[in-house]
C-alpha cells in the first residue's frame, strides 16, 4: 500500500449565505394560464369531436386518428393544469426546485387542451403542424446562430434582419439570373456578410453605439430591396424566380411516424442546418477559436493582454455572424416561398434576436427557443386554416406574446458576455 | 535577464505621463518602482508590457533593443506581468484562463490543467484548475495571474500594485512568493506606493514623482525619508487627534440584512453602534459587504431589514430624501460614478442634492447668486485648486474632485457622515487633508463611519474598528488592536474578546 500525502485541498470558494426567497411568479402565472383554459374549455367548451392527424402518407405504419371529445378532454386537461399549478405554489412555498419538466408538460397539455378546443368537429392535421414548425423555424434559428456568435463576441447584432433580408433579395436575384440554386445560396452569404462587415466597421473601428448602426441597417437594407423590387424585379420577374432547392427527403428516416417528413424531408439548407448547430454549440466550448471569440466578449482587455488581436478577431467573427444569417435569408426565397417579395423577413430578425436571449446565448438553447417561436407561428397557420373560433387577429399575435412572455420571464435570469455591446477602445 | 529601460517618454494630449525614465532590473533581484497614485508607475508599466507605445525612449532585455507593438510580443520576450486589475476572464476556468491565447504552446486544455498543477504544487498554491475564476477570492485569483505569467516562462515579473485588494496575510504569502520567485533567477518588478512593503522586500528601490525619476533610495532608509522622497516635502504619517468626546448624538443599527438580487445575504445580521464624537472604521477586504452596507443607511439598497436608527428616528425604509433632510452626509465609494456629475460645474455639483428650496432655489428657479457665493466660500475652504467655481469637475484631479465632494456633504448640518474609501487613489496631500476633515467633523460631535480597505488608514483615522468578513461583523476592537489579529480578523477568523461578536 503506497502512503499518499493528502492531496491539495480544493481551492476555497466563496459562498455567501442564502436567503430563503420564494419566487412567485412561476405559480401566478400557472394559475393564470389554467383560470384562461378554465373559460375557454370549460365554460365555452364547445361540442364535437377533435381529430387530431398523426399520420402521413409515407410513414412505416399509420397511426391512427386521435379522437378526443372537446369537452370531456377540456374537463381532464384544466384538473391536469390545476394540479401542475398546485405543485409548483406548493414547490415556491416550501423552496423546492421544480425540474424544467413542470413548464413543459404545462406547456403541452395546454396546447394540446387548446387545439382540442379549437379543432372541435375539425380535423387537425399534427404532422403538418410539425411540418410547418421546423420550415418556419430555419430562417430564425440561422438568425439566432449569428446573433450568438456576433454577440459572444461582443457586438451586439441587431442586424440580423437586415442580413436575412439583404441574403433573401441576393439570393433570389442571383439565383434566378444564374439559373443555380447553389450560386444563389453563396450570393445569399456574402450579401448577408456585406452587411455584417458594415456593423463591424462601424462598432468596432468607429465606435459607434451598436444598436444605432444595427437599426440603422436594419431600415437601409429594407429601403434598399423595397426600391430594388419595385424598380427592378417587377418589370423583370425571371430575375425574380429563382429555381427551388430540392427536397431531398432521406430515406427510412423519412418514413418514422410523426417526426420523420418534418425532419427528414427537407432540402439542403436544412440538413445545413442540423450540421451548422451542434458545429458551432462545439466549437463555442471546445474549440480554440470558442476560447478566443468567448474571451473578446466577456473581457476583451485580457485577452489582448495574451496577445490575442481583439479588433481583428471581433471583425472577423460578425463577418462569420453574417455568412450563417445569410443561409437563414437564402432560405426564404430559394426554399420556403420561391420568389422575392417586399420585407417578406417581416420582423423575424428581431425574434431571432430574442431566441438569442431566451436561449441565454447558447447555440442549443437558443436553437429550442427559435422551435417554440416557429411552433407558435405554424400554429396560428394551422389554426387559421381549420377556421378557429379565435378572432385571425389575435392568432395572429400569438408568437409575438409567447416572444414576450419568453423574454420578460427570463431575461433576469440569463446573463449576457460581459463586453457584449461596448467597444473595445485602446489607448 | 537583465531588463533595461531608457529614457522611457509617452504623453496623453499636454500630459506628460513618463518623462524620459530609466529603470534597470537583475535577473534575481526585486526592484521596488515606488510613487503616488497618479505618479506614472502604471504607465511605465503598460509601455513595458506592449500596452502603450512609448513615444520616447527604448526597452532593452539582455542588451538588445526590443520592439513591442502588443502584450503578445512582450509575453514572448520573457515579460510576464501581474495586473491591479486582474486580466482574468470571470466565467471561465482556471486552467481555460492559463491557456488563453496560447492553446498550441500548452498543447490544449489538458495541457494547460497540467501546467496549472505543475506550478501550483511547485508553489504550494492548492489551485483547481477547473475552479470558475469569478467563484474564487480574490487572493485566489491573483494566484492564478502568477500561474498565468509563470506558465508562459517569464524571466521578468512586474507586480502592479498587486496588495492593494489582499488581507495582510495574503499580503505576506505573496511576499513569500516573490521571494521564492526572485532566488529561483526572476527579475522582479514591484510597483507600489505602500512604503511598509517596500521596505520588507526591496532589494533596490527606484522613486517617481509626476512622471520623473527622483532618484534610488536605499531599502534601509526610514519610512519618513522614503515618504518624503515619494511626495517631494516632509510629510506627517500619522493622523493628529485627540481622544474622543462622546456625545449623545447615536446611530444604532441592529439586525441589519441585505440581500442581493439572487437572494444570497451580502450582509448579514451587522448590528453596532456609533456615538457621536468617534469614528467607527469598518475594514475588510473589498467585497466584503461594506458598499452594500453603507448603501443601505443612506436608504439605496431595496431588500434590507433590520433597522438602522439614528438619534433614535428608524432610517430603514426611507427614501434617500429623507435619509438626506435627516442629516446624514455620505461620501460614496466611486466619486466619479455615484459622487458627482462630471459635465457639471463645481458650483453646480455643491447643491446637487439641495435643488428643493431655500437657500439656493425660490420659485422653481436657481439662485445664481446664493449658488455662486456658497461655492467661492468652499472653494476657498477645502483647498479646491481650479481655475474657478465654473470649472467642469470632470477636468479635476482625483483629490480636487473629492474635495467637492466633502464640501458638499460637509457644507450642511449633519448628524450622520458616513465616508466610502475616502482616499483611495488620491495623492498625499489631499489625503492629509481629507482625514484632517473627517477627524474635524467627528470632534464637532457627529457620529462618523469610515469604510476603507486600507489597513494605515483605518488604524490611523479609527476610535473603534469593526471588521467585515463575508457580510458579517466578525468583530468590533478597540483602534489599539494589531495588525496582525486585525488582519486574522479581515480572513473572517473571531478575535478572543470583541464586543460585536456577542451583540
Amino acid at each position: 500500500m503506497t502512503t499518499q500525502q493528502p492531496t491539495a485541498a480544493p481551492a476555497e470558494t466563496i459562498e455567501l449565505e442564502r436567503a430563503v426567497v420564494r419566487h412567485w411568479k412561476a405559480p401566478i402565472s400557472y394559475a393564470v394560464l389554467t383560470v384562461v383554459a378554465l373559460v375557454l374549455m370549460v365554460l365555452l367548451a364547445r361540442d364535437g369531436d377533435a381529430r387530431l392527424r398523426l399520420a402521413s402518407g409515407s410513414d412505416f405504419f399509420q397511426i391512427p386518428d386521435a379522437l378526443l371529445p372537446a369537452r370531456a378532454t377540456g374537463v381532464v386537461i384544466v384538473v391536469l393544469l390545476a394540479l401542475l399549478t398546485a405543485y409548483a405554489a406548493w414547490a415556491a412555498a416550501t423552496v423546492r426546485r421544480v425540474g424544467v419538466w413542470l413548464p413543459i408538460a404545462f406547456g403541452v397539455l395546454f396546447v394540446l387542451g387548446f387545439l382540442t378546443w379549437a379543432g372541435a368537429g375539425a380535423m387537425i392535421p399534427i404532422a403538418g403542424l410539425l411540418f410547418a414548425t421546423v420550415g418556419l423555424s430555419v430562417p430564425l434559428i440561422f438568425g439566432a446562430m449569428g446573433g450568438v456568435i456576433s454577440e459572444r463576441a461582443g457586438v451586439v447584432n441587431i442586424a440580423i434582419e437586415a442580413q436575412l433580408l439583404g441574403g433573401a433579395f441576393t439570393g433570389a436575384v442571383v439565383g434566378s439570373a444564374t439559373g443555380s440554386t447553389i450560386v444563389g445560396l453563396l450570393a445569399a452569404m456574402v450579401a448577408a456578410v456585406l452587411v455584417s462587415m458594415v456593423l463591424a466597421v462601424f462598432a468596432i473601428r468607429y465606435f459607434v453605439e451598436q444598436v444605432i448602426v444595427g437599426v440603422v441597417l436594419n431600415v437601409l437594407i429594407a429601403g434598399l430591396t423595397n426600391f430594388l423590387y419595385s424598380s427592378l424585379l417587377t418589370d423583370n420577374p425571371a430575375l425574380n424566380s429563382p429555381e427551388r432547392l430540392p427536397k431531398l427527403p432521406i430515406p427510412v428516416l423519412e418514413s418514422i411516424p410523426l417526426l420523420g417528413p418534418a425532419l427528414f424531408k427537407q432540402s439542403i439548407i436544412v440538413y445545413a442546418m442540423y450540421i451548422i448547430v451542434p458545429l458551432i454549440a462545439w466549437g463555442l466550448f471546445k474549440t480554440t477559436w470558442g476560447l478566443r471569440l468567448r474571451a473578446i466578449g466577456e473581457h476583451p482587455l485580457a485577452a489582448d493582454t495574451v496577445g490575442i488581436r481583439v479588433t481583428r478577431l471581433r471583425f472577423w467573427n460578425v463577418s462569420l455572424a453574417g455568412a450563417v444569417a445569410g443561409l437563414g435569408g437564402a432560405y426564404f426565397t430559394l426554399d420556403s416561398n420561391g420568389a422575392f417579395t417586399r420585407e417578406m423577413t417581416a420582423g423575424l430578425g428581431y425574434i431571432a434576436l430574442a431566441a438569442v436571449i431566451f436561449g441565454q446565448w447558447h447555440p442549443i438553447k437558443a436553437t429550442a427557443a427559435a422551435l417554440l417561436f416557429g411552433f407558435a407561428s405554424a400554429l396560428q397557420q394551422t389554426l387559421g386554416a381549420i377556421g378557429s373560433p379565435v378572432p385571425s387577429e389575435f392568432m395572429l399575435m400569438l408568437p409575438y406574446v409567447v416572444t414576450i412572455l419568453a423574454v420578460a420571464g427570463f431575461i433576469g435570469q440569463s446573463r449576457a458576455p460581459a463586453a457584449s455591446g461596448k467597444p473595445y477602445i485602446k489607448q | 535577464m537583465t531588463l533595461e529601460l531608457q529614457g522611457i517618454t509617452k504623453r496623453f494630449g499636454a500630459l506628460t505621463a513618463n518623462d524620459h525614465i530609466d529603470l534597470e532590473v537583475r535577473a534575481g533581484e526585486i526592484h521596488c518602482l515606488l510613487g503616488e497614485n497618479g505618479a506614472g508607475k502604471s504607465t511605465l508599466m503598460n509601455v513595458l508590457y506592449g500596452l502603450y507605445q512609448a513615444d520616447e525612449g527604448q526597452i532593452l532585455l539582455d542588451g538588445e533593443v526590443q520592439r513591442f507593438a502588443g502584450p503578445g510580443d512582450a509575453m514572448r520576450a520573457g515579460i510576464g506581468m501581474v495586473h491591479q486589475h486582474f486580466m482574468l476572464i470571470p466565467v471561465f476556468t482556471v486552467a481555460e484562463n492559463v491557456l488563453l491565447g496560447h492553446e498550441r504552446a500548452l498543447g490544449g486544455l489538458a495541457g494547460a490543467k497540467q501546467k496549472v498543477r505543475e506550478i501550483s504544487d511547485r508553489f504550494g498554491f492548492h489551485i483547481d484548475p477547473d475552479a470558475r475564476i469569478e467563484d474564487l477570492p480574490v487572493g485566489v485569483q491573483q494566484r492564478v495571474e502568477i500561474i498565468k505569467a509563470l506558465s508562459q516562462d517569464a524571466k521578468v515579473l512586474v507586480f502592479d500594485e498587486p496588495t492593494a485588494v489582499l488581507t495582510p496575510q495574503e499580503t505576506d504569502e505573496l511576499m513569500a512568493i516573490m521571494q521564492q520567485l526572485r532566488d529561483e533567477g526572476t527579475a522582479i518588478v514591484f510597483i507600489t506606493h505602500k512604503l511598509r512593503e517596500v521596505r520588507a522586500i526591496a532589494d533596490r528601490i527606484t522613486v517617481i514623482r509626476l512622471g520623473k525619476v527622483v532618484g534610488e533610495a536605499s531599502p534601509d532608509s526610514s519610512t519618513t525619508e522614503l515618504a518624503s522622497m515619494m511626495v517631494g516635502r516632509p510629510v506627517e504619517l500619522t493622523v493628529q487627534k485627540q481622544p474622543p468626546v462622546l456625545t449623545d448624538n447615536q446611530l444604532e443599527v441592529s439586525g441589519l440584512t441585505v440581500l442581493d438580487a439572487i437572494g444570497q445575504k451580502v450582509v448579514n445580521d451587522v448590528s453596532f453602534s456609533v456615538r457621536g464624537g468617534e469614528v467607527l472604521c469598518i475594514a475588510g477586504v473589498q467585497g466584503n459587504g461594506q458598499t452594500e452596507l453603507t448603501e443601505a443607511i443612506l436608504g439605496l439598497q431595496p431588500k434590507a431589514t433590520g433597522s438602522i436608527r439614528l438619534n433614535g428616528r428608524e432610517l430603514l425604509g426611507k427614501s434617500v430624501r429623507d435619509v438626506l433632510d435627516a442629516g446624514v452626509g455620505f461620501v460614496p465609494e466611486d466619486r466619479k460614478v455615484d459622487g458627482l456629475v462630471g459635465e457639471y460645474s463645481i458650483a453646480e455639483n455643491l447643491m446637487l442634492d439641495r435643488y428643493r428650496g431655500a437657500p439656493f432655489v425660490s420659485a422653481g428657479t436657481v439662485d445664481r447668486g446664493a449658488r455662486d457665493e456658497f461655492a467661492a466660500e468652499k472653494l476657498g475652504a477645502f483647498d479646491i485648486r481650479a481655475q474657478d467655481i465654473h470649472t467642469r469637475v470632470g477636468t479635476l484631479s482625483g483629490g480636487n474632485q473629492q474635495k467637492v465632494v466633502l464640501a458638499r456633504e460637509l457644507g450642511r448640518p449633519l448628524a450622520l457622515f458616513v465616508a466610502s474609501q475616502p482616499t483611495r487613489g488620491l495623492d498625499v496631500g489631499s489625503i492629509e487633508f481629507v482625514h484632517s476633515q473627517i477627524i474635524a467633523t467627528r470632534d464637532a460631535g457627529i457620529p462618523v463611519i469610515v469604510v476603507s480597505t486600507e489597513l494605515d488608514e483605518v488604524v490611523g483615522l479609527a476610535d473603534r474598528i469593526a471588521v467585515m468578513y463575508r457580510g458579517g461583523i466578525v468583530g468590533i476592537v478597540p483602534a489599539a488592536t494589531s495588525r496582525d489579529s486585525l488582519g486574522l480578523m479581515m480572513a473572517g477568523e473571531r478575535p478572543a474578546a470583541a464586543e460585536g461578536a456577542a451583540a
